[in-house]
Formats: structure tokens, C-alpha cells, sequence
């Protein structure tokens, strides 16, 4: 076995270095540690892998893992990536480059989290984005510790209960430790009620409200009527949404919306269990100085050239620690440049086409498993795009099996008991009839 | 590097198409009802691939990465960022899972997580880990909840304060406010090293633990740990560690033998996965054995956290082995003193003797200062540095020095690359007591000059404008 290719050392190097700083012996670098904290023994890890044993590991690993057809969403959407996106993301000068403090030899990074601010901005509607967040659950988090910080006195943030369920978990362990209390709003009929919202802002503690743009159902909610109950008590507006959906369905803007956040995975970004994605978060303009997380602003250098700095830095934790706005420090920007990319390929045709193909095949796959006389329609007057739940009559797990079985992962069970399908661009019409068939066959 | 204006909505013709769809094969659905629909369509530009391609080429030819050159920035760890890593993290088996799978069509990927749960267990001496975090400061949140989590448990509601050293990552103060604790701040000896005797007072029923960072933000062993862990624990406290600094003491020391309680540890830093121009990362957080309960009710992040992340991480942990693991944490120690010591002649070095992975300058010791014209800084130094092909610093960090000067060469660094760094770093010290304007306006090089920053803040331009 040879060294570890990632460390240039050699033997003579590692003598002269010791012998400028004045020591004898490596070990001796670490005689200001208490003796008994140093590990006496070997570590309890495996040998040393070499690069083909990696891979060689890594191939047995994935073959544990089912290689099925997806036909769920609830949060992650399986769009297709065009090639040119994680060829481009894999440039060396975007991915091993910190955040871009030297603005100077940065001006790469700098630039394409404007055009991602600028895109965000048009998708959602509203005037002002930062750099991207973890992800959209914690974006729906941090939107509600802004409400709170807005409003002042009042400490309650409601959440719709249509939200997805994995926004309301991650929202309501921020509340918990964040001192927030949290309200809810039902949707019964499929949609938040905004009969029950104006009951919970009757009782004049409300901070802010978080409501889905389409919902855990997969319906397109209507918002009438909700921003002028909310501000009439002096709450926010917090859109939730898909962004993929807004370049078809009414805006947060449209909606007057304080605040839009959201998770940007369906923008291409691959399904990979559950991360990296890439939150996002857009704000009305007077909302500007309580974002968290980092902006990116244009100015000017000496030459008088554009040149882009991260900017507002007085809100953040490394000027004012204890009192910024956020922990936040790192995003995932990365992933902001994955759907940069993406948004510049697509444009508003493709974006619009993307929602078109697979609202189409949802609605014909939703068409034909009603027609297997197996399920019944939940909302069947409400409007969907890519996802729509239905009520299974018989138990769903012997039905669920034979699907995994054909190759595909489909009709998730939901709280309600019901089962969840979505349907992207990706999957044809073959793959449905076939889908169909093997739920047909029982 | 050269400079390159465009932005991708200046590129945009109409009609031009970057996509390519399947044709649509099923019936038409029913419209969006008009009262949903969106009214303004999204100005999204509308441009060919071949555009694309070399627009974002053309823009990465303005950044600086690892792989471009030294990145000596202090606390962040920039160490060469494996390429297998890379092609193990996109292997279709693992990118195409959905993360509502269940348990029996991801067996590959729960295994990962256990392989990497053990390993950065035996690397740590933590019990074991959760993998939610997305980053670091998002860790720190994590493990300050754990810390609440245990002592609500145990009725102790009145531990609401949380202790921060005034040397500290900003981030730790900022997490402690979001997680609803009041931070009290401890002061840092002459030594850099926490004031044991400032500590005490600090310690009674209301403090909730201490957030440490060992080696601390200079880069120095904070010799009194046992100490204070000690005073810390019969106070009722537990212990956070700051695993932002691990790298130093991997294959040497184990946070939790040394009495730490709750850790995070930063994948991005020294598990070698790539920064990303600021993300994603991935901050796992570790318990002790008798904190193990108070995890499962935390949900932190959407779904399992970073899973791209974390599998780079992994291929990095079985390169290394138990066989690579001690060189990681000594090489990075080696390389940081020796620098330190082929400079303090020239920078201002507060603290002397054996630091860790990195150390802090307090500026230069001969700034030029002289008749009108001010002496050099230590971000006119930052500056410079970019001219001769390096990454700066970290700058102004931590707050205990006007001029801090951060650095932190990793053990991927070779001596040839070192020495020329610390050639550079004398030249530029020469600059400066002969010419400190050459420092003022540096960079010379770079693809801009240094752009107007209170502009940029006074006048917020924050999206393209047409």
C-alpha cells in the first residue's frame, strides 16, 4: 500500500518542516494535549480502500437499493435534468470555491446567485431574494421566526393544514425551541379554509400565517380573500410553494404575499433521497432588512465596472452574532446554480411545457385507476397539475407491493388514508397503462 | 482570470429554446381555472444550450477554487476535494432514490448511514450521530435543541443560558439565539485559552451547557478542557463541541474523551466534500450515550439531510481508513506551524508556541506607515495576496485581534506550494515597508478591482432590472 494520493508529504518534507519549527517528531506538534486525551490504540475503522475497491464497494451498496419508477412526489418531484446542468455544476471553479468572501476572484459565484435572485424573484412575484436556504422546510421555518420578528408582541404563526407534511414537522420543531406558538387551519374540503383563518385571526395574536400554493393533495389552493384577512391584522402572508407549478399557477405576488418560500428541487434537481436541494426564499421589499441568509447585491468597481458583492452583511451572524437574523451561514449554493441552469435552459416555454406533459399524464392516470373501480375521488372538483391523492377501498398494502414489484414506487399512504400518486414528464404513457394494469390485476 | 460582463438575461432572444421534452402523448386536462392562473408570465430567459455552456463557462473562469490554487482561509478547512467522491455520489442507485422510500427499497442507503454513523463515531468517541443537518451552523442548532431537549427531560427548566467564549465562530452565538437561549459570553486569557476563573461565577442553575471549539479559533489546544469540563458537568451543564476545527486532531484526540457531550462535525470541511461556492453542506451532529433520547423528536431538515453529501464523505472515510486517519490531523498540523514559523518574523504573532490545524497573525509588524500615507492592513495584505495566485485569509476573525489574519493550509497542501505561499507572504511584507499604496490598491490582476461596498449596501440592487 502506498500513501494516501491526497497527501503530497514525503518523508524528507516532513523532516526539514519539522526541523524549522523545532521539534523532533510529529507527535511532538501535539504537546500542549493532556496525555490521556491522546487516543492510545487503533481507531475502530476498516482497513484503507484503494480507488477501485471504492468503487467496487459503492457498486454492491447501490445494488441493495431498489431501482423503481416514481410515481410519488409529496416534496421531491422526479423531473427530468438536462445534461448540461451537472456537467457544468461539476467545473472545478464552481464547486471547490468557498463562499465568496474575496468578492475579487469571485465574481463567477457572485453572478449566478443574481441571476438566481432574479429568477426567484420572477417565478414568485415578489421583490427581493437571498442567496438560497437549506432546503424548503427549513425555509418555511425561517420565514415564520421572520413573521415573528416583524410583528413584534404578537407570538403565534398559524400553518395550513394542507401544508406537506414534512414542512409542518421541520416548522413546528423550530417554533418549539424559537418560543413560538403554533396555530393551525383545517382544509377539509381539500383546500386551507378560509372561514377557519378568520377565526384564528379573530383572536388578534396571529404573526403570520403559512399556507400552501398547491398543496399536500396536489390541488391549486385559492388564496382569495386571504392576504386582506391577514394584514388586516397586521400578519404575514407565507406562500409555500413548488416553483416548477408557479410558472403556471397564480403567484405569491398575484396573491400579495409578504413572503414566498419553498423548496427548489423540482427544478431539476435529482431525487437523491432527500438532499442536497435548496430552499428559497423571496420577500416583499420592506421585508428586505429582516431576511435571513445571504444577499447578493451589483455595484461598481474602481474601473467602474459591474461587480457583484455579497451584501446587507449587517444582518448576519458573523457582524452581529447573538442578535442577526438567522444562524445561517452556509446555503447550498450550489444547488442555487443547479437551478439557475435549469431555469435558463427551460425558459418560460419549457417551464410551462414541463407542467403541461405532466398534468396531462396525471390526469389520465388519475382517469384510468378510477376506471379499475378500486378507488374513490376525494376532491374530484378541485384542480391538480402533477399530483392527486384518491381513497383506496381496500387496504393498500397488498397493491402497493405488486406495483414495487413491476418496477414502480407508487400510491403512498398519506395521514388521512389515502394513497398519493404525482406524474412528471418523465414517466410515458406505457409506463401508466402498465401501472394501471398491475393495479387492474390486484 | 479575465472579466466577463454578461448576465444570462442579456443573452435572451425570443424564441430561442435551451430544452429538449418528449412529445406529449396523453388527452389535454382541464385548464388552470382563470382565477388561478398565473396572470404576468415568469421572464425567464430564453436561450439556446450552446449559449448556456459558454455563458457559465465563461463566468466559472472568474472563480477561484481548491483546485485552482492554495486556499489558506482560516476555520474553513479547504482541503483537496477528492474526485471519486464525486463519481460515488452520482451514481444513479443513489441519486434516483426518493426519500419517502421505505426501508426495504433503500438498503444501500440505511447502510451508508449506519457504516457512517460507526465510523465517525470511532473517529469522534461520540456515541452516535444524527445526519439531518444540512451545515454546520445548522449542527450547532441541532445540538443546542439535544442540549434543551435533555434537560427538559429531566424537569430542569431552568436552564435557559447557554456560554459562549468571546473567541467563538459567529455562528454559535447566532444559534444559541434561535434556539431560545441567552448567551453569556466568557472572557479569553492573555494565552488565548478560556479564563478558567472567569468560567466559574458564570456557572450555576440556569446555564444550560458551553459551546467550545478545541483546538479554539486560534488555533490553539485549550489546555484546561479537563478542567472545565469537570466544572462545567458538576454545575449541571453539558458540553457542545464546535467540530468546525476537528481536522487538527483526527487519528490523534476524541472530542468525547476529552468530556464533550454533543458535537458537530462539518462534512464539508474535514471530510473533504466540496464548499460548493457556499453549499451544500452537511454538520451531523453526535450524542454521548446518555443523550442517545433526545434526538428522535427533532426534525430539522425535509428528509434525511444531506444524502449527497454524506456518501462523499463515506468513499473519503474508506480511503482514509484507520491506516491514513492519524496523517490527516498531523500533516494539517505540521503545515500550520511551519508556516507560522517561516513568517512570525515579518507578521505580528500574538500568541507563540505549537498551535494546531491553524494560527492568527495580528498584521504586519512593519506596515510602512509613514509622512500621510497609512500603513498596510490586513485586508490590503488579503488583497494583495490575490495578485500573486492565492486565496486570502480568513480577515478580521476572530474579534480578539484589530488585524487578524487567519491561516489554515490543510495537510493537502505540498511544502512546494508552502514555501512559495510564505514567499509570497515575505514579498509582500517587503511591499509594504517600502510601498504600502502598491497594498492599497491591489488586487492588480484580478478580473475587477475592489468594488464599492457601501454602495452596494446603501443602494440595494439585488436583481436584474429590464
Amino acid at each position: 500500500m502506498g500513501n494516501l494520493p491526497y497527501l503530497p508529504h514525503t518523508e524528507a518534507d516532513i523532516r526539514a518542516m519539522l526541523e524549522k519549527i523545532g521539534v523532533k517528531k510529529l507527535e511532538d506538534l501535539y504537546s500542549d494535549v493532556p496525555s490521556e486525551f491522546l487516543k492510545k490504540g487503533a481507531y475502530a475503522l476498516p482497513e484503507a480502500l484503494s480507488e477501485q475497491e471504492i468503487r467496487d464497494y459503492f457498486a454492491s451498496l447501490e445494488a441493495m437499493n431498489a431501482r423503481l419508477k416514481v410515481f410519488v412526489g409529496q416534496g421531491a418531484y422526479d423531473h427530468y435534468t438536462p445534461a448540461v446542468i451537472p456537467y457544468l455544476c461539476s467545473r472545478s471553479e464552481f464547486l471547490t470555491a468557498y463562499t465568496p468572501y474575496q468578492c475579487e476572484i469571485s465574481q463567477g459565484t457572485l453572478r449566478y446567485i443574481f441571476e438566481y435572485q432574479t429568477l426567484m424573484c420572477e417565478l414568485t412575484g415578489l421583490d427581493v431574494s437571498n442567496a438560497s436556504m437549506y432546503d424548503g422546510p427549513t425555509a418555511a421555518a425561517e420565514a415564520m421566526k421572520m413573521a415573528i420578528a416583524c410583528a413584534r408582541k404578537k407570538n403565534r404563526v398559524l400553518l395550513s393544514r394542507a401544508l406537506l407534511p414534512h414542512v409542518v414537522k421541520v416548522v413546528e420543531t423550530y417554533a418549539k425551541f424559537h418560543g413560538v406558538e403554533i396555530g393551525y387551519v383545517s382544509a377539509d374540503e381539500g383546500q386551507t379554509s378560509l372561514e377557519a383563518l378568520k377565526a384564528e385571526l379573530a383572536k388578534e395574536d396571529v404573526a403570520g400565517v403559512i399556507v400552501p400554493s398547491v398543496n399536500r393533495y396536489g390541488i391549486i389552493e385559492d388564496h382569495t380573500g386571504f392576504a386582506d384577512a391577514i394584514h388586516a391584522e397586521k400578519g404575514l402572508l407565507v406562500e409555500y410553494c413548488d416553483p416548477s407549478a408557479l410558472a403556471v399557477v397564480k403567484t405569491p405576488g398575484e396573491w400579495d404575499a409578504d413572503i414566498a418560500v419553498g423548496d427548489g428541487q423540482p427544478l431539476g434537481l435529482p431525487l437523491c433521497y432527500g438532499g442536497p436541494y435548496v430552499g428559497f426564499m423571496t420577500v416583499k421589499k420592506e421585508h428586505m432588512r429582516k431576511m435571513p441568509g445571504r444577499i447578493v447585491g451589483q455595484t461598481q468597481d474602481k474601473q467602474g465596472r459591474r461587480a457583484y458583492v455579497l451584501t446587507l452583511q449587517a444582518r448576519e451572524q458573523h457582524i452581529k452574532r447573538e442578535k442577526a437574523t438567522s444562524n445561517i451561514c452556509s446555503n447550498e449554493s450550489l444547488m442555487a446554480l443547479w437551478v439557475t441552469i435549469y431555469c435558463s435552459l427551460m425558459g418560460p416555454e419549457g417551464l410551462k411545457e414541463v407542467n403541461k406533459i405532466s398534468a396531462d399524464g396525471a390526469h389520465y392516470l388519475k382517469a384510468e385507476l378510477l376506471k379499475t373501480g378500486q378507488f374513490e375521488d376525494v376532491f374530484p372538483d378541485k384542480p391538480f397539475l402533477k399530483e392527486f391523492v384518491l381513497k383506496p377501498k381496500q387496504f393498500p398494502g397488498l397493491m402497493q407491493k405488486k406495483l414495487e414489484e413491476a418496477g414502480f414506487f407508487a400510491a403512498l399512504d398519506t395521514e388521512e388514508g389515502y394513497v398519493s400518486f404525482c406524474v412528471t414528464e418523465k414517466r410515458s404513457k406505457e409506463e401508466i397503462d402498465r401501472l394501471v394494469k398491475v393495479v387492474k390485476e390486484g | 482570470m479575465k472579466y466577463y460582463d454578461k448576465l444570462i438575461f442579456e443573452l435572451s432572444k425570443e424564441g430561442r429554446c435551451g430544452y429538449s421534452l418528449p412529445m406529449n402523448k396523453f388527452p389535454a386536462a382541464p385548464e388552470v381555472p382563470q382565477q388561478l392562473r398565473r396572470q404576468a408570465p415568469a421572464r425567464l430567459p430564453e436561450v439556446a444550450e450552446p449559449d448556456v455552456v459558454r455563458h457559465y463557462t465563461n463566468l466559472s473562469q472568474m472563480n477561484f477554487g481548491v483546485d485552482t490554487g492554495f486556499y489558506p482561509l482560516g476555520s474553513c478547512t479547504m482541503k483537496y476535494n477528492p474526485k471519486i467522491n464525486e463519481e460515488m455520489a452520482a451514481l444513479p442507485g443513489f441519486a434516483g432514490l426518493h426519500p419517502l422510500m421505505h426501508a426495504g427499497l433503500t438498503k444501500g442507503a440505511l447502510k451508508v448511514y449506519q457504516e457512517m454513523n460507526k465510523a465517525l463515531a470511532a473517529i469522534t468517541g461520540m456515541y452516535t450521530f444524527t445526519f439531518d443537518p444540512c451545515a454546520g451552523a445548522h449542527g450547532e442548532l441541532t445540538g443546542l435543541m439535544i442540549m434543551r431537549t435533555y434537560h427538559m427531560l429531566r424537569g430542569d427548566m431552568a436552564r435557559t443560558k447557554v456560554i459562549v467564549p468571546d473567541s467563538a465562530h459567529g455562528t454559535n452565538p447566532a444559534s444559541a439565539a434561535v434556539c431560545g437561549l441567552e448567551v453569556v459570553e466568557v472572557k479569553s486569557l492573555e494565552n488565548g485559552r478560556i479564563d478558567v476563573e472567569a468560567l466559574k461565577p458564570l456557572l450555576g442553575p440556569d446555564i444550560a451547557g458551553i459551546m467550545m471549539t478545541n483546538p479554539n479559533t486560534l488555533g490553539l489546544f485549550e489546555t484546561e478542557i479537563k478542567t472545565i469540563a469537570k466544572l462545567v458537568h458538576d454545575a449541571g451543564g453539558l458540553l457542545y463541541y464546535d467540530g468546525a476545527n476537528m481536522n487538527p486532531l483526527m487519528g490523534v484526540v476524541r472530542p468525547g474523551d476529552m468530556g464533550f457531550d454533543i458535537m458537530h462535525l462539518n462534512l464539508h470541511k474535514t471530510f473533504s466534500t466540496p464548499h460548493g461556492g457556499g453549499g451544500p453542506g452537511s454538520g451531523p451532529v453526535g450524542v454521548a450515550k446518555h443523550l442517545e433520547d433526545c434526538i428522535p423528536d427533532l426534525r430539522v431538515s425535509g428528509f434525511h439531510g444531506n444524502f449527497g453529501v454524506i456518501l462523499r464523505a463515506y468513499a473519503y472515510i474508506l480511503a482514509l481508513g484507520k491506516d491514513h486517519l492519524k496523517q490527516v490531523g498531523q500533516y494539517a498540523v505540521l503545515s500550520a506551524n511551519y508556516i507560522k514559523e517561516c513568517l512570525k518574523d515579518v507578521y505580528k504573532l500574538p500568541i507563540e508556541g505549537v498551535c494546531k490545524h491553524e494560527f492568527v497573525f495580528d498584521g504586519l509588524i512593519n506596515d510602512g506607515a509613514h509622512d500621510d500615507v497609512p500603513g498596510a492592513t490586513t485586508l490590503d495584505v488579503a488583497k494583495r495576496l490575490l495578485d500573486y495566485g492565492f486565496h486570502a485569509p480568513t480577515i478580521y476573525f476572530p474579534l480578539l485581534f484589530h488585524q487578524a489574519l487567519m491561516i489554515e493550509p490543510t495537510e493537502t497542501e505540498s511544502k512546494e506550494t508552502i514555501d512559495t505561499f510564505i514567499g509570497v507572504m515575505r514579498t509582500i511584507a517587503a511591499e509594504a515597508a517600502r510601498d504600502p499604496n502598491i497594498l492599497h490598491d491591489a488586487p492588480h490582476n484580478a478580473p475587477i478591482t475592489r468594488p464599492d461596498e457601501t454602495m452596494a449596501a446603501r443602494n440595494p440592487i439585488l436583481k436584474y432590472e429590464w
